[in-house]
């Protein structure tokens, strides 16, 4: 028996969610552009980027097909506000040094990876293939990832200076992956979507495991930073927008 | 005047349709080619993967053409997409819809035979099939991948991220020749 429409289908929220994840990390990323330690690697982590945000737009196409109203991948891209946006506040902290954004891709991977696996086992048609195709992306970028905090943790003495001043720093952000908001729990209960308190357990065993390898303390769980699910951000993703946002503001409806 | 010159047009595009066979639109289809490696065409590549006359009401129909994305940020894709909308055109076909999927994904397992020979021919060396624990191992599979220039098996991987999304870098070390390698996927 069909279900009324609104269950059966995820949530705008929820969606954009998972999208501005993936947007905000790709842009991050992005800003390795040229910029990158050596060549291969300025070209692995744009790779990175350009994958995001591949997930990121199929994400947006599938809430604005739901959210109607003239909505558009494009719209909710470049014309919702900071208070809008619905992103992990791990992912919009500036780019820092090598040691951070390698560890909080590792992070973020992990997360994803389980996330996207959940997911695809979920009831939405449309959602469980965005995670299917996402997944064998995933995959490159956890393995890439965990190479380079095994490398960094466990090289040299500044390396691992490096690395351990990163995991001081990202660590505080890392349990708002797993509070869920009210949107996670209502796709979760309709089969639809993934509460993310129940990755958390495989979470910290991948992390540990990896951190074990890399000479790394893991540090206890303590207090955490969150408020990005409810559009309550660093002052940092403002400036995000303020570059990513910038040419749709100034010149609406512009196109390549 | 107008509009009978259109309606007779109109005739005329759907009595070329009719005559096209499933057959033929895959003909059409192989002349398309993937914008960043232009030796392999969409049907090499497998990213299209179905097609089909749909009938509709008064006699009319049309072809949907179903494609894959090969990974969700090629940039390509939105060319593949203009490509073919472009070459059916040509043919006198505009009677089609082209339809995007996302399940089951994209993998190198569908990429032809030819398409895998061309590859090399190319300087690129093709993907290995899909080995099944793929997904989960910490480090890279290291696999030899031979060199496409020198058919060599001592080569050693630069970077797993490549010129673009589908390729890894390697480097040959008996003949010193970098080359791509498309990876399995």
């Amino acid at each position: 028996m069909p279900l009324a429409p609104d269950s059966r289908l995820p949530t705008p929220d929820y969606l954009l969610h998972l999208a501005d994840n993936a947007l905000i990390l790709g842009h991050r990323n992005s800003e390795w552009c040229g910029h990158g330690p050596i060549l291969e690697q300025d070209i692995a982590i744009t790779n990175i980027s350009l994958d995001l945000i591949g997930q990121s737009r199929y994400l947006y196409q599938y809430a604005a097909s739901i959210m109607g109203e003239g909505a558009t991948e494009d719209s909710l891209a470049y014309l919702r506000d900071v208070r809008e946006f619905k992103n992990y506040l791990l992912l919009e902290l500036p780019k820092g040094d090598w040691a951070v954004t390698v560890l909080r891709q590792y992070f973020f991977s992990q997360f994803q990876i389980l996330q996207y696996r959940a997911l695809q086992q979920k009831q939405d048609i449309q959602l469980s293939a965005i995670a299917e195709k996402a997944i064998k992306e995933t995959v490159y970028h956890l393995r890439w990832s965990k190479e380079w905090v095994i490398r960094l943790g466990d090289g040299t003495e500044e390396s691992s200076r490096r690395m351990n001043k990163a995991v001081d720093y990202l660590w505080s952000y890392t349990g708002e992956l797993f509070m869920p908001s009210k949107f996670e729990i209502a796709c979760a209960e309709t089969e639809i979507g993934v509460d993310p308190a129940t990755l958390k357990d495989e979470w910290y065993a991948s992390v540990q495991q990896v951190f074990a390898e890399a000479a790394l303390t893991l540090p206890s769980q303590g207090w955490t930073q969150s408020g990005g699910k409810e559009g309550v951000h660093t002052e940092h993703l403002g400036f995000i927008l303020a570059e990513l946002q910038f040419m749709q503001r100034a010149y609406p409806g512009n196109e390549w | 005047m107008n509009g009978k010159r259109k309606s007779k047009g109109k005739h005329k595009i759907k009595k070329i349709q009719l005559k096209i066979s499933k057959e033929e639109i895959w003909q059409i289809l192989e002349t398309v080619k993937d914008p960043e490696v232009p030796v392999l065409s969409i049907m090499d590549l497998g990213i299209v993967r179905q097609v089909e006359w749909i009938e509709g009401e008064n006699e009319k129909g049309f072809w949907k053409i179903t494609i894959t994305p090969t990974y969700s940020g090629c940039p390509a894709m939105d060319m593949i997409s203009t490509q073919i909308r472009m070459t059916l055109y040509a043919a006198g076909i505009d009677a089609f819809e082209i339809n995007t999927i996302l399940s089951p994904a994209w993998t190198t397992e569908w990429m032809t035979a030819s398409g895998k020979e061309k590859l090399r021919e190319y300087g690129i060396a093709p993907p290995h099939p899909l080995p099944a624990h793929y997904a989960d191992q910490t480090f890279i599979d290291h696999s030899p991948v031979a060199c496409p220039r020198c058919q060599s098996a001592h080569t050693h991987r630069i970077s797993e991220f490549g010129s673009t999304a589908c390729k890894a870098l390697y480097q040959c070390d008996d003949c010193k020749e970098p080359f791509d390698y498309f990876k399995c996927h």
